[in-house]
């Protein structure tokens, strides 16, 4: 259930790379860990976000959580088919599930995450 | 299956015509004018449903049935102490002399109503080591609120508000809440293994900017922060002050004072410890005590007692935080807990004590082995087990709470404190037999073999009750909150 072409953070997001867009959204052994996800808030677009910093929350049936920036960057794109309709995150996390698109600042970052396998570690998969 | 037995709404069982109560016609003319906007004024009917006092008796009583309730079942809801409450407290509070006062009455009209105020307040005090009280708040998280917005004009007063206030990763959600709503940072701390609040993890987070300290004690585990009178010291060498969340202490009452620890601030539910009902039966109470330095702020009117041991309202105020609650509070629950208190006396209260610990520990003996338990310490009150050990059947707590369901038992509190995955946080309290939590721990067993061998029957549950498995999802996404329901839905 973890895809080997992602990279993801301690927080249970994942990331996709291609050129210096960034696509992040929650993993799936996040979304199972909260529930239904019934609320979801997201960051504005245009808004410059820093590597770790809260960017949104994210209210399920179990307990609300923050969605953190896996990268520095701008915010260039969300995905507005949540609002209104947040269980896609439930149904689909690695795919219609994304949340937001950040153009990466500093690619060097991404060092700072962690590969398919460190995260099946975290999890204990 | 089980027949499925709906109960529709009053709005749906009105006919046209039908009363409860045949009233004279009015003898008050209407009014002429008004200072009301005319476009606010109702024009047509105001949609009341018409019925006869018996269908809405049986409608509520049809209600009450459908519903899981202390009265009907056991309700270990952890950190909720739903614990039995006695019929008496219902006589004392409908006595007539309390039902037919009026907030507005003059005070020596109404001496009893604020000497059992004063008397509440002074047994409160007891049990908690301070000697300033207020009965104000309506509630847990009204009295939170109250006791920051106490502190903050404390530090006003001395001339900083501060920025932050610090609490553990195991606190109640009201925690962080309360602290936003009083303009305070909440800086949350982590706990040690132990599941106790870590000292060094405090000290890095403790500054002059720290406003206060909120601690549930024993703590959402169950279990007494042990370090707690160091806590208090260091939260003071920086002028913080410490908060006491009182959800927990029928694990404490009669014989550990949180003022004796070095709290500055104590909150009581009356609803919870007191025996007073909780929610629709309510409404709740969350009075404080406080230590003698925050006495000024003290929400408007105090009970005291004057020069001559006479109890009085004090408005003359002029530090304090204003009022909190329309009058004094919510009174006739008030009544409650004081019944409940002199019934007790002070031996009665220690024996509540005991008992809800002795409950609390045999039930975890008998659930240890059958679920996983993450802190190993011996709690208290309450006690948090969950169910990782059934993860690996495909089974969650969400499909353990509702089997529970069809064995009659609420659930206990579900994926709560955040800090154990799967939590079913668990409290019997004191009111009930051996029998009870024998029937509980029995169900309990025979549900962790369910998961083993049949999975499939807790994740279909409840079969047994009027309603199956919610959307739950669904239910916090489309909240549907008036009669008829919208056409669009």
């Amino acid at each position: 259930m973890v895809p080997k072409d992602l990279i993801f953070t301690k927080e249970h997001e994942w990331v996709q790379i291609e050129g210096d867009i960034a696509t992040v959204g929650i993993t799936h052994y996040a979304q199972g860990e909260l529930g239904d996800i019934v609320f979801i808030e997201l960051p504005e677009t245009g808004e410059d976000v820093a590597q770790g910093e809260s960017i949104g929350t994210i209210e399920a049936v179990k307990a609300v959580t923050d969605l953190f920036a896996p990268l520095s960057g701008e915010i260039v794109e969300i995905n507005d088919a949540l609002d209104g309709t947040p269980e896609i995150i439930n149904q689909d996390p690695y795919g219609d599930g994304w949340m937001v698109r950040i153009k990466i600042a500093d690619k060097s970052e991404t060092e700072n995450l962690l590969t398919a396998e460190q995260y099946k570690e975290l999890i204990g998969e | 299956m089980t027949t499925k037995i709906i109960e529709p709404t009053l709005f749906e069982k009105s006919r046209p015509g039908l009363t409860g109560a045949s009233l004279p016609p009015s003898d008050v003319p209407p009014a002429e004018t008004s200072d009301i906007p005319e476009k606010l004024l109702r024009k047509g009917n105001i949609g009341l449903p018409e019925l006869a006092e018996v269908q809405v008796m049986r409608h509520y009583v049809r209600l009450s049935n459908l519903n899981h309730h202390v009265e009907k079942g056991f309700y270990p809801l952890g950190s909720c102490t739903m614990k039995y409450n006695p019929k008496a407290n219902e006589d004392a509070a409908g006595l007539p002399g309390f039902t037919h006062t009026h907030p507005v009455m003059a005070e020596e009209t109404s001496y009893g109503t604020i000497e059992l105020m004063a008397q509440l307040g002074e047994m409160l005090c007891e049990i908690s080591g301070h000697n300033h009280y207020t009965l104000q708040p309506a509630a847990g998280a009204h009295g939170e609120l109250t006791g920051l917005l106490m502190i903050r004009a404390y530090h006003e007063k001395n001339g900083n508000p501060r920025k932050n206030i610090i609490i553990p990763d195991s606190s109640h959600g009201t925690n962080p809440a309360s602290i936003v709503f009083a303009g305070y940072e909440p800086v949350e701390i982590k706990s040690t293994e132990r599941g106790t609040i870590d000292l060094a993890a405090l000290e890095a987070a403790l500054s002059e900017d720290t406003a206060a300290l909120m601690v549930t004690n024993p703590n959402t585990l169950g279990l007494f922060e042990k370090d707690i009178v160091k806590v208090c010291e260091m939260a003071h060498a920086v002028g913080a002050q410490m908060y006491m969340d009182g959800a927990n202490l029928n694990a404490m009452m009669g014989y550990v004072r949180p003022a004796d620890l070095g709290f500055d601030v104590a909150h009581f539910n009356l609803h919870k410890t007191f025996s007073t009902p909780h929610g629709g039966g309510g409404p709740g109470s969350g009075p404080l005590s406080v230590a003698d330095h925050l006495e000024p702020f003290l929400p408007r009117p105090v009970v005291r007692r004057d020069e001559n041991g006479e109890p009085i309202f004090d408005f003359d105020r002029p530090d304090s935080i204003g009022k909190m609650q329309g009058f004094y509070g919510n009174f006739l629950v008030m009544v409650k807990a004081w019944l409940y208190l002199r019934m007790l006396g002070t031996d009665g209260v220690k024996e509540v004590t005991e008992w809800a610990i002795l409950n609390a520990n045999y039930l975890l003996s008998r659930l240890v082995g059958h679920y996983n338990l993450q802190y190993k310490d011996t709690p208290l009150h309450e006690f948090v087990i969950d169910s990782t050990n059934l993860k690996q059947f495909g089974i969650r707590n969400v499909d353990v709470a509702k089997r529970l369901l069809d064995h009659g038992f609420h659930a206990p509190t579900m994926s709560f404190p955040l800090i154990v995955p799967e939590a079913l946080m668990t409290e019997p309290t004191e009111t009930e037999s051996k029998a009870s939590l024998d029937s509980f721990a029995d169900a309990m067993i025979e549900i962790a073999r369910e998961a083993r061998e049949n999975p499939e029957i807790l994740h279909s549950a409840p079969t047994q009750t009027p309603i199956g498995r919610l959307d739950e999802g669904k239910a916090a996404r489309l909240k549907i909150l008036r009669w008829p329901i919208p056409d669009e839905i």
